[in-house]
């Protein structure tokens, strides 16, 4: 790769706000792309991967986690300021990922049952995508991201290009796979109509309907899925976790939640139209 | 005619095999009956049943030994002829410009046991809309080359059938090689065989057949008209085409989006359905692309996507584009219809939306305005 | 039809192959617009007809649908117009010459100009629009004395630019066009002439939808026959031969039965909204 090598390579940094790893995971787990990465761009800052840690500013940041602390706040500012290009990699970083579930709850509560000791424990009441911090230049879903989009999004912003990432349904990846709809052979419910494509339809190829972990598709009907999913059997508790899973700061899956949250509130047996 | 036993089936697919074809037919896979590569009689769903209807496939124990006792499959023949995912070119970068580089056509021409009329009329159609213009669709024209098929009369008919209503029957018209009607009475479990080509003669001949019986084309007759009685749905095509025009205004697209998920699996299910999209993907160094040509849908945001906006924001105007053009912009554009009343579309809608239903819906409205929509829209 | 029926050339490249082309030479139009001159790297120029475009490909990025601004007789390069407005045209307008790019078509319709021949002739161009009309007004500029008027509406949205301004130019002053700056006030100019013969004129409008649609109007409201005036829409294409289904409008292929329509094909597609 003599070409590139004449050329600077982009800098890429990799940083950590409050989320499993998982998705920097899938990123070492490109093993095979991994290599070609490497000589693509110049991975400068990954403390996960590699104790190299070069100096900023960056070209490309991939961020994964969400803000959930007063310190990450002040972080993700420094780290904005350090970088050409801003990405959020997964669910938490994109959309508050799962430990948005205290949005919901009473976090003082929950920090008494989990720690020892919660007066050591300074947090916020919220998990926030970074985007309600900072401007971001790309999100990537999932929860984890899935690796051949990882790889895409860093191919595309080390070559100047759009990422070709879809935002159609996970329907389509399921029958460009030749899969079985889960849901009709099997009554299951699934909420892949409504949630974006990008994982490759993983769950519906081992017969289990879509958790939904890529957030919502761009044309979304989560009202309408709800009445599927309730024509199937599912009740407003289920409707408001499946809603609210991984993705529960994003505007359509926060709407429909709360929308069965009343209903269940209020003991009906019909949600409001 | 010639009627074959049950040990021929396995003796037709052997000769198909050893004439280079590549054998497809219908097998159990998760639940369903799809289309795959097939050794013999062994990987056939030998009394296996389904139970098909709105957003609902269930496959059930007929009781009986048929081969072939199911309606509609998952997919007709489109996943084989008109895959999802078909590499068009690679091309490679060079110090001067580019090489380009187009896939070899398939090794071995496909054969398929086991297609219904409705898969033959929906390969029409896409014979008709990829190979007979201006343009033709080069990859689907190399896969369709030199194809064989071994056509089955429909003797069960399934709750979302309504091919009588588009001009079909379950027993096979034309585009076969050759059409078996399975029978299954006292007589014992047999094939009546009608042969539709040259080609398909001279496979005939290699296989053990007997002349049929006066008693065996009754007993075709008498199945075939009883599964035709039997259609789970119909579907009034007078004045359609001029209907689902004069409906583009309608306040019915509204109840439609209301249930429409924009989903895409109508369009994927549908052996009509052609639209793709082009996708040009690059290698890490930039020095190799490839270009795919892979299914697309019109329920997709981005599919009518035009710098400055997408000209179809709406999921109304989405499934007012796909049931129009199915069952009115074809006759414009192609001289037929795109629907061939296999009831892939409703079955394998999550949300249960009903094509028959909605043009019946879309009909009561133009007829009378005060049509209760809802519930038009949705009874059946 | 039976199984057998359908044969494939399997020999010629498919229609969806590009062809490399050259950059042989660029010009910077205005902030975000560039034309290129190109020429096939091996083989035949193809031959085009004004108002048909091609499928142009920049080397792993992708390909969008571009109308030709060049003039179209033999010998002249491929030459197109291209505005900066995402990835692909970024892309294309960003090659240098001696750069290779593909190339597939020519694909659509035609203007048609010389129907004209005999009466009046108006263009009307919107911004980037003025580029697809140019290879007509070209023809028109060649054969200026076998039409009585042309006349050339050019508007454009602030800060977009205008191209061609030398061209304009040498057209009002050595060619006799009638030109307007503005497209609606041009064209009550050119209604409200005593000299305004309708059943005279043939109109080319290229431009967004919404310009086409109000100068259509307008015309027909002044007795202009539909038929007469023909408009050049953009849709999604993605595959520029009728197969892919981006670009449909009701049962029209922008592709293949446009870019070019008359208005009397185009009354009821444009009537409903989002169709």
């Amino acid at each position: 790769m003599t070409t590139t090598a004449v050329r600077t390579k982009p800098t890429v940094a990799v940083w950590k706000f409050a989320s499993c790893d998982g998705c920097q995971l899938n990123l070492l787990n490109a093993e095979d792309e991994l290599l070609e990465v490497a000589d693509t761009v110049n991975i400068a800052y990954f403390p996960e991967a590699t104790r190299t840690m070069l100096p900023g500013p960056y070209d490309v940041s991939l961020v994964e986690g969400s803000i959930t602390t007063p310190e990450e706040i002040e972080r993700i500012k420094m780290v904005r300021e350090q970088s050409g290009v801003l990405i959020t990699i997964g669910a938490c970083a994109t959309h508050g990922g799962i430990q948005a579930l205290r949005n919901y709850a009473d976090v003082e509560e929950y920090t008494r049952y989990v720690y020892a000791h919660p007066e050591y424990i300074e947090t916020l009441e919220t998990s926030t995508p970074i985007s309600e911090h900072v401007k971001v230049d790309f999100e990537l879903r999932g929860c984890p991201v899935d690796k051949y989009q990882l790889v895409e999004v860093i191919a595309a912003f080390a070559q100047g290009r759009r990422p070709r990432i879809p935002t159609y349904s996970v329907c389509v990846e399921c029958k460009r796979a030749g899969n079985i709809c889960v849901p009709v052979v099997s009554g299951e419910p699934c909420l892949g109509p409504v949630t974006q494509a990008g994982c490759g339809a993983i769950c519906p190829s081992f017969n289990r309907g879509c958790y939904a972990c890529f957030g919502p598709q761009d044309s979304q009907n989560c009202h309408g899925m709800a009445d599927r999913l309730a024509a199937l059997g599912m009740t407003n508790d289920e409707m408001v976790r499946a809603y609210r899973t991984f993705n529960a700061t994003c505007e359509p899956f926060h709407a429909e939640s709360m929308r069965h949250e009343r209903a269940r509130k209020a003991g009906a047996e019909e949600v409001e139209a | 005619m010639r009627t074959m036993g049950l040990a021929a089936i396995d003796e037709l697919v052997a000769v198909l095999d050893g004439a280079g074809y590549e054998v497809f037919g219908p097998r159990v896979r998760d639940g369903a009956i799809v289309l795959a590569p097939i050794s013999g009689v062994a990987d056939l769903p030998r009394g296996v049943g389904d139970e098909q209807d709105a957003a609902r496939y269930r496959l059930r124990d007929r009781g009986d030994d048929r081969l072939f006792g199911y309606a509609a499959a998952a997919q007709g023949l489109k996943p084989v002829l008109f895959p999802s995912d078909e590499l068009l070119v690679r091309i490679r970068k060079t110090p001067i410009g580019f090489d380009l580089e187009e896939p070899e056509a398939p090794a071995r021409p496909r054969a398929f046991l086991g297609a219904r009329d409705c898969d033959l009329r929906a390969l029409a159609v896409h014979d008709t809309v990829l190979s007979s213009r201006e343009f033709a669709d080069k990859s689907y024209g190399q896969r369709r080359d030199g194809v064989f098929v071994v056509a089955v009369s429909c003797a069960d008919p399934c709750g979302t059938c309504f091919c009588v209503s588009q001009g079909g029957s379950p027993k096979p018209g034309d585009g076969y090689d050759l059409a078996l009607t399975e029978l299954v009475d006292d007589a014992g479990h047999r094939f009546v065989v009608e042969v539709g080509s040259e080609r398909g003669a001279e496979v005939l001949a290699q296989v053990t057949t007997a002349e049929a019986a006066e008693s065996d084309l009754a007993a075709v007759d008498a199945q075939v008209a009883e599964a035709t009685a039997s259609m789970g749905r119909t579907l009034d095509t007078e004045g359609l085409p001029e209907l689902m025009f004069a409906a583009a205004d309608s306040p019915h697209w509204d109840t439609v989006a209301a249930r429409c998920l924009a989903c895409t699996n109508c369009t994927l299910v549908c052996p009509t359905c052609f639209c793709t999209s082009v996708e040009d993907s690059t290698d890490l160094s930039m020095s190799t692309t490839e270009r795919h040509r892979v299914w697309d849908s019109c329920f997709g945001a981005r599919f009518s996507y035009i710098h400055g906006g997408v000209v179809r924001a709406s999921g109304k105007s989405r499934y007012r584009q796909w049931i129009t053009h199915k069952l009115a912009g074809y006759q414009q554009q192609f001289g037929l219809s795109g629907c061939v009343g296999c009831g892939r579309c409703i079955t394998w809608c999550p949300a249960a939306i009903d094509i028959t239903a909605e043009a019946a819906a879309l009909r009561a409205s133009l007829a009378d305005p005060e049509t209760d929509l809802e519930t038009a829209g949705e009874a059946r | 039809m039976t199984a057998t029926d359908v044969a494939a050339d399997v020999t010629a490249p498919g229609p969806m192959t590009p062809r490399p082309y050259r950059v042989v030479a660029r010009r910077q139009d205005t902030h975000d617009t560039a034309t290129l001159d190109l020429i096939p790297l091996y083989g035949e120029q193809a031959h085009w007809r004004s108002g048909q475009f091609m499928m142009l490909y920049a080397f792993g990025v992708g390909e969008i649908a571009v109308s030709i601004s060049g003039g179209a007789l033999p010998g002249e390069p491929l030459r197109h117009t291209i505005r900066d407005v995402g990835a692909v045209s970024h892309a294309l307008t960003q090659t240098k010459v001696g750069d290779v790019i593909g190339v597939r078509g020519p694909f659509g319709t035609s203007w048609d100009a010389m129907d004209a021949v005999g009466g009046d002739l108006m263009f009307i161009a919107g911004g980037i629009g003025l580029a697809p009309l140019r290879p007509s007004i070209l023809e028109a500029v060649r054969r200026r004395g076998e039409f009585r008027r042309v006349i050339l509406l050019y508007g454009s949205r602030p800060g977009e630019g205008f191209l061609f301004t030398d061209e304009i130019e040498e057209w009002e002053r050595l060619h006799g066009f009638t030109v307007h700056q503005g497209v609606r006030a041009g064209l009550a100019d050119v209604v409200n002439d005593p000299s305004f013969d309708p059943a005279m004129l043939l109109t080319l409008a290229c431009g967004p939808d919404i310009m086409m649609e109000v100068a259509a109007k307008t015309l027909t409201d002044r007795a202009v026959p539909p038929q007469k005036v023909r408009l050049s829409l953009e849709r999604s294409m993605h595959c520029g031969i009728g197969l892919c289904g981006h670009c449909q409008l009701r049962e029209a292929f922008m592709c293949v039965d446009g870019p070019v329509f008359s208005y009397d094909q185009l009354v009821p597609l444009l009537a409903t909204e989002e169709l």
